[in-house]
């Protein structure tokens, strides 16, 4: 006497990403915090001392946020034009920021008012930064200079007037005071040297630079611009190591994980992509409402911050580790009942023999009823509305095994409005869902034929019906509408293939023999 | 003896579901009909005692001897009842009756008679049976004619269930069609009850089985419809009544009273048990999920086993009605054996489907069912004209690390479903673990399934009616603990259906059969190489040749053309117009067989893809078409080196005919070897090996010595004649092993013949002693027939005189010998 075999729930492959370690840690984040600002984020900036706030410019402001924070720790607004790339210096005390007006403003983190204006620029500044002996500021403007200026004495100390086109982007290197790079609309980059008058590198983006990026060992360069990033190797001479293309619109902004390891990039098309930076694949991607301009890691990738166009800041805390275990835990009070726990902790002593009891298997509700050859009941344990919305798979598991035993029709059958309408109900939830499609098109079928002589005696079912019907038509346009897609790729695939002769003898040859093939498989065999 | 080499062997397996089985007295054995002779196995141990081999033609019913319950009649096609004591599998007669036998009934009050099924005696070839009774006449042979014949009941059905004896044995019960009768002996009067066809409201109202209940006037009958009609107060005409018990959905198979009466057990398609209780019919017990139809309900005399037999050749034994104790398991012949033989590699053992929805590993060697895997996971649901799923491919890669199989279910009006499903091995456990399963791997039936033979990649190419052939492999995932399956690639070929497809022996080379064309591929690049055709004629089977021959690669027409590709100059090299059914490869050599179905009839070919000429070709192996057959390798190499027999050295060719027997070629070396194994395995089993014994038998060993070294002076016994061999080694030889009896017999003949020039010398020159000796043999030997018989007619002086006078004359010739050896010594001092 075999055991009851129960119903077999087919296990559905999760569709879209793999789960990976990075997945994992990347999605360890909490729901985003949302600020409006009053316009465009451009750009974001982390203070390397320790509560991390970050400046946030956006307008004709600079708001400094603390990391918890949703309102501004502090605003500066001596701007008469939109404000531009404001930066903390390494010791997080001091702060610069371009403008539209062509003025370069230093503030003290702790004050108003401007403590310097660097006046030289004749076009607005859209870069600033400290470089890393900080009594320097680095500027690149849209006149197609970029200066460097004495923060002592507020002086012009140089000025490189290489580029042909907006100088857009720039950093500075942290660990030697008198090398920086820049990217500009002209589709280069230099690396300059503040100890000679002309720059000591070029490499060519071919696509107007919006971004720039150093490795922390600084032997390499990253660079966007175009849907391209690309990555440089400074210790070759500025060769090119890769380009990605994984963006359809200008990637705007990069920035690199706390560790190294990860390169992440904000595009236009509303997408940060983070790549593994020892083989460049996409580990990652996050999504967001609007196109981003600027995006920043906190130290420890503690937050996410990303400005978009529309003025949104997004921030995104990582969850703490406290928090998780607080769930966990949550979870594991589960078992509240005295007799699932009861005896179950004892632990053996030495001494004691151990008579271990046969598991017994539990059967499911809807199991049991098909046991007892309870069809319709065992249907209507597999529609209870919790296991109907949770898990829509069990429920066309029964119905599968009902059809399997030939007695889904009869199971069907003979039920009231209330009852059917639940079932109409399941059905025009799931009847379109691919995996589920096959069983539920026959039980459909089976209920219109079953019930097709009380069409019309109850609204409510009535409303279904109507409701099934432009379900499945809209369905059937769908499917018509892929095929035609389909149709156009198979096209674009045949072009695209280089086509291959494959030696084939004609039947005019009946030995089967082809004389172009003579060479093909005689190596292969004698390799075998 | 040149025919003799290669001969067909068939292979165990037999029904051991055919007939109801027998419970013996005691309950330790169950016995029952298998094919050509009665399986006698152990209820408590499940194992095969030992068979009751002589009759000659299928063993058709088997009852215990109801005035001797060590002892048990059976039945036979063959026209004869044999009785047999079968703890020791001794015949001890057999009654000749001349007719093909077809049942057989026994009952206590009628001692010495039997019932029989035979055909109807006018009508020899149509189907009419009738139920006679015949008085086993007395007498010391052997053989036995029993020929008087007197009929009991015209126009029974064959079928043992059929018939019943009523209480005490004094009516017995028959059902055909709609119809009940019963014969009261007392009365010698015969009743009649007919029921109507009762085709209106859908009942099917024909009877199926009977019983009778052993105490009172009651017979259960069975009906097509799932009914249990109890009839009582029919010995008369008018006033008999039936009440009814509708428990079943399909037809009742068979039914069963309990010695005692109290219970009525039947059973039928739903494999459930059903226990009723005699005078509270509305309660019942069930045993469900036995796992097949129940065909056949035996309870042993005592009551306290009940065994069923299922239509999965299985008989199950059941303690009291609550729990299934053993299982007796033979190999499961089904409808249709879709997954084709295949070989496990580990086990050796023959696979093939089995239950529904289940593949069985049967061993070859043992003849025995090691395990049955389930495939499919599902409820079977016992019913009639249920669409259930069933395992349709399998193969097994290599190393027998995994196995691939294919369900299928086709619906009326509906998609097939199928699933292809991937079996790892585990090695804990002995068996296969599901590993993956693919829905819907294809859109259509997959008519071809391979494994890539190299060890380097798993790899498993699927061909289907879709069009496509896909190549899965196992996905390596290093995060993952355990791998699983993948598709790897997809082909076609101008949209044409594949049929078939080959591996070559090394896996380099796929070659995939798109209906005329074959088509020749790549698996590391998944390059198409070549193509290769040769019209008219869709292809139906492809095999690449091996070791030597690998260079060839074959293929099977359906417009009866084998065609052998040189692949090495992509052309034909040879091609022969033949009917080829089925193309086997041996995997331990270059051979390959080819059955051809010709008029009816199958004819085999055994050849070398480089040799115009093949190895062994065999006309008319069987007739119908060989679908299965398989190369077995075997354990240990023959070492033949005659031509003819030596593509047997490696592996061996099982087959399956029309008719669902499994075949085989031996070799009559072999079967030398198989003969000296059994003989070793004889032990002398009249005295158990005690200390005692040993220390006794010693004694009594050299006792027994010196007394022949006494009778016998010369210390000579006579030479058994030369053929002597043979007649043992056909004693021996299991029957199933043996070849026709015609032939059999030629070769018992000419070993009866001694040969002319030796051994009249000998003779001559013995013929002294071996008379005396003769003289003396004989009256002991048949002292005991004649005590018993002497004891009736003659006074026992007349027997006892003799004996004196012959116990007088041992004692002389002691005294002689005795005299001899003294003087002897005497003139050796």
């Amino acid at each position: 006497m075999a055991s009851f075999k129960s119903t077999k729930i087919p296990i559905y492959p999760k569709l879209g990403e793999k789960v990976t370690p990075d997945t994992l840690y990347w999605k360890n984040y909490k729901a985003p915090v949302q600020i409006k600002e009053f316009g465009a984020v451009t750009s974001i900036d982390f203070s390397s001392l320790a509560p991390h706030n970050y400046a946030v410019t956006a307008s004709t402001r600079i708001h400094i946020y603390g990391p918890f924070s949703t309102e501004p720790v502090k605003t500066f607004t001596r701007f008469k034009d939109t404000a531009y790339s404001g930066k903390f210096r390494s010791d997080g005390q001091l702060l610069v920021a371009g403008c539209e007006d062509s003025v370069v403003r230093l503030f003290d983190v702790s004050g108003k008012v401007a403590l310097r204006v660097f006046k030289g620029h004749t076009k607005g500044v859209h870069v600033t930064d400290f470089t890393s002996d900080c009594y320097h500021i680095l500027t690149g403007s849209d006149d197609y200079t970029c200066r460097l200026w004495d923060i002592p004495n507020s002086t012009e100390l140089t000025s490189y007037k290489e580029h042909t086109d907006y100088v857009r982007c720039a950093i500075t290197s942290k660990l030697n005071r008198d090398i920086f790079i820049t990217g500009s609309y002209d589709h280069t980059l230099r690396v300059f040297d503040a100890r000679v008058e002309k720059s000591v590198m070029t490499m060519d983006h071919s696509q107007p630079v919006e971004s720039v990026l150093l490795y922390p060992s600084e032997g390499l360069l990253v660079s966007a611009g175009g849907r391209y990033v690309k990555v440089w190797d400074l210790l070759k001479g500025g060769q090119p190591l890769v380009s990605l293309k994984n963006h359809h619109k200008t990637v705007t902004c990069l920035s690199l994980s706390s560790n190294g390891q990860r390169l992440l990039s904000a595009s236009l098309d509303r997408h940060v992509k983070i790549y593994n930076t020892t083989n460049y694949k996409v580990v990652h991607n996050f999504d967001y409402a609007a196109s981003i301009l600027s995006l920043a890691l906190a130290p420890d990738d503690e937050s996410i911050v990303v400005g978009m166009t529309n003025g949104v800041l997004s921030i995104k805390h990582r969850k703490s580790s406290e928090e998780k275990r607080e769930m966990a835990g949550k979870q594991r009070m589960q078992p509240v009942y005295r007799i699932f726990v009861k005896g179950r902790n004892y632990v053996p002593k030495k001494d004691d023999f151990l008579v271990s009891k046969p598991v017994k298997s539990h059967l499911a509700k809807y199991d049991k009823q098909l046991k007892k050859f309870n069809i319709s009941k065992a249907l209507d344990t597999a529609l209870e509305s919790w296991r109907r919305n949770k898990n829509p798979e069990i429920t066309v598991a029964v119905m599968k095994e009902l059809d399997r035993r030939g007695t889904l029709k009869n199971a069907l059958a003979g039920r009231a409005e209330q009852n059917l309408s639940l079932l109409l109900k399941f059905l025009i939830g799931n009847v379109v869902d691919p995996r589920f499609t096959p069983v539920l098109v026959t039980a459909t079928e089976m209920i219109l034929d079953i019930y097709q002589a009380v069409v019309g005696q109850s609204s409510v079912v009535d409303r279904q019906l109507v409701c099934l019907q432009e379900l499945v038509e809209r369905e059937v346009d769908y499917q018509q509408d892929l095929l035609e897609v389909l149709g156009m790729l198979d096209t674009l695939f045949a072009a695209s293939l280089p086509r291959k002769e494959v030696p084939c003898p004609g039947s005019s040859r009946p030995n089967g023999l082809a004389e172009g093939c003579l060479g093909a498989p005689g190596p292969q065999l004698q390799s075998a | 003896m040149v025919e003799m080499e290669i001969r067909m062997v068939h292979l165990g397996g037999s029904k051991i579901n055919f007939r109801e089985p027998v419970i013996t007295h005691d309950s330790r054995f169950l016995l029952c009909a298998a094919g050509e002779s009665v399986n006698v196995y152990s209820t408590s141990t499940e194992e095969y005692v030992h068979d009751l081999q002589g009759h000659t033609d299928l063993v058709t019913g088997v009852v215990l001897n109801p005035s001797n319950h060590l002892q048990v009649y059976s039945c036979s096609a063959d026209g004869t009842v044999r009785l047999w004591d079968f703890t020791d599998a001794i015949l001890i007669k057999t009654f000749i009756i001349g007719y093909p036998i077809y049942s057989i009934y026994v009952s206590e009050k009628h001692e010495g008679v039997v019932f029989l099924v035979v055909p109807m005696a006018n009508y020899k070839s149509s189907e009419l049976f009738q139920l006679v009774a015949v008085h086993l006449p007395h007498s010391g042979d052997q053989e036995v004619e029993a020929r008087e014949l007197s009929a009991v009941l015209c126009d029974v059905s064959p079928h043992p269930g059929a018939a019943s004896f009523g209480r005490e044995g004094e009516y017995i019960a028959a059902v055909k069609g709609l119809q009940l009768e019963v014969f009261f002996f007392k009365k010698q009067k015969s009743y009649r009850f007919s029921l109507k066809s009762g085709m209106k409201k859908g009942a099917k109202n024909a009877f199926t089985c009977v019983s009778c209940h052993p105490k009172e006037d009651c017979i259960a009958t069975g009906h097509e419809d799932g009914k249990i009609r109890m009839w009582r107060n029919f010995n008369q005409k008018k006033e008999y009544t039936y009440s009814t018990l509708h428990w079943h959905h399909g037809a009742v198979n068979t039914l069963c009273f309990t010695p005692e009466g109290t219970n009525l057990l039947s059973g039928g398609i739903e494999s459930v048990l059903v226990h009723w209780h005699y005078t509270q019919e509305n309660q019942k017990d069930f045993l469900p999920r036995l796992g097949a139809a129940i065909t056949h309900i035996a309870v042993s005399p005592d009551g306290s086993l009940f065994s069923t037999s299922h239509s999965d050749n299985k008989i199950t034994i059941i303690q009291s009605c609550v729990k299934v104790s053993a299982v007796i398991q033979g190999l499961v012949k089904g409808d249709g054996v879709w997954t084709n033989l295949i070989i496990d590699p580990r086990s050796k053992a023959l696979v093939l489907n089995g239950k529904p929805g289940h593949l069985q590993f049967y061993s070859l060697h043992r003849d025995k069912q090691l395990y049955n895997l389930d495939i499919v996971q599902q409820e079977y649901i016992h019913e009639e004209g249920l669409d259930q799923f069933e395992v349709v491919k399998a193969a097994f890669d290599a190393r027998g690390d995994w196995l691939a199989t294919v369900e299928e279910r086709r619906k009326k009006g509906a998609e097939l479903e199928i699933n292809l499903k991937l079996w790892a091995y585990d090695k804990l456990t002995q068996s296969f673990v599901l590993n993956t399963t693919v829905t819907a791997p294809h859109e259509d039936q997959i008519t071809a399934m391979f494994f890539s033979p190299s060890p380097e990649t798993t790899m498993l190419v699927t061909t289907s009616l879709d069009g496509h052939f896909k190549a899965w492999v196992l996905a390596d995932h290093s995060d993952a603990n355990e791998g699983f399956w993948e598709c790897d690639f997809v082909g076609g070929y101008h949209l044409l259906k594949p049929g078939c497809c080959s591996f070559s022996a090394d896996g380099s080379l796929l070659s995939v059969g798109f209906q005329e064309v074959v088509t020749v591929w790549s698996p590391a690049s998944w390059e198409l190489l070549t193509t290769l055709s040769q019209p008219p004629g869709a292809i139906r089977d492809l095999c690449f040749g091996r070791l030597s021959c690998s260079k060839y690669l074959l293929g099977a027409s359906t417009k009866n053309q084998l065609c052998c590709w040189n692949l090495l100059t992509c052309s034909l090299e040879w091609s022969t117009p033949m009917d080829v059914s089925l193309l086997q490869t041996d995997p331990l050599s270059e051979n390959m067989a080819a059955f051809c179905s010709q008029s009816g009839s199958s004819d085999l070919f055994v050849f070398k893809p480089s040799e115009p000429r093949p190895l062994y070709s065999q006309k008319a192996l069987c007739t119908g078409k060989v679908q299965h057959a398989v190369f077995a390798p075997r354990d240990q190499m023959l070492e033949s080196c005659e031509e003819r027999t030596q593509w047997l050295n490696r592996s061996q060719l099982y087959f399956f005919t029309q008719h669902m027997d499994l075949l085989t070629f031996s070799t009559k070396t072999e079967e030398d070897r198989l003969l000296a194994s059994s003989k070793q395995l004889m032990v002398d089993d009249s005295v158990a090996v005690t200390p005692f014994y040993l220390l006794l038998g010693k004694h009594r060993g050299q006792q027994l010595e010196k007394q022949e070294a006494l009778t016998n002076p010369m210390a000579e016994r006579t030479q058994l004649p030369q053929g002597s061999i043979a007649i043992k080694e056909l004693l021996h030889t299991p029957a199933h092993v043996l070849p026709s009896a015609s032939f059999l017999c030629a070769m018992f003949v000419r070993s009866l013949l001694i040969s002319s020039s030796s051994a009249r010398e000998e003779k001559e020159h013995e013929e002294g002693e071996m008379e005396r000796e003769k003289e003396e043999e004989d009256s002991e030997g048949e002292a005991d027939p004649r005590l018993g018989e002497s004891a009736a007619w003659g006074p026992p002086e007349e027997f006892g005189a003799p004996a004196l006078i012959k116990a007088q004359e041992r004692e002389l010739r002691k005294v002689k010998t005795f005299d001899h050896s003294w003087l002897s010594s005497l003139l050796d001092c």
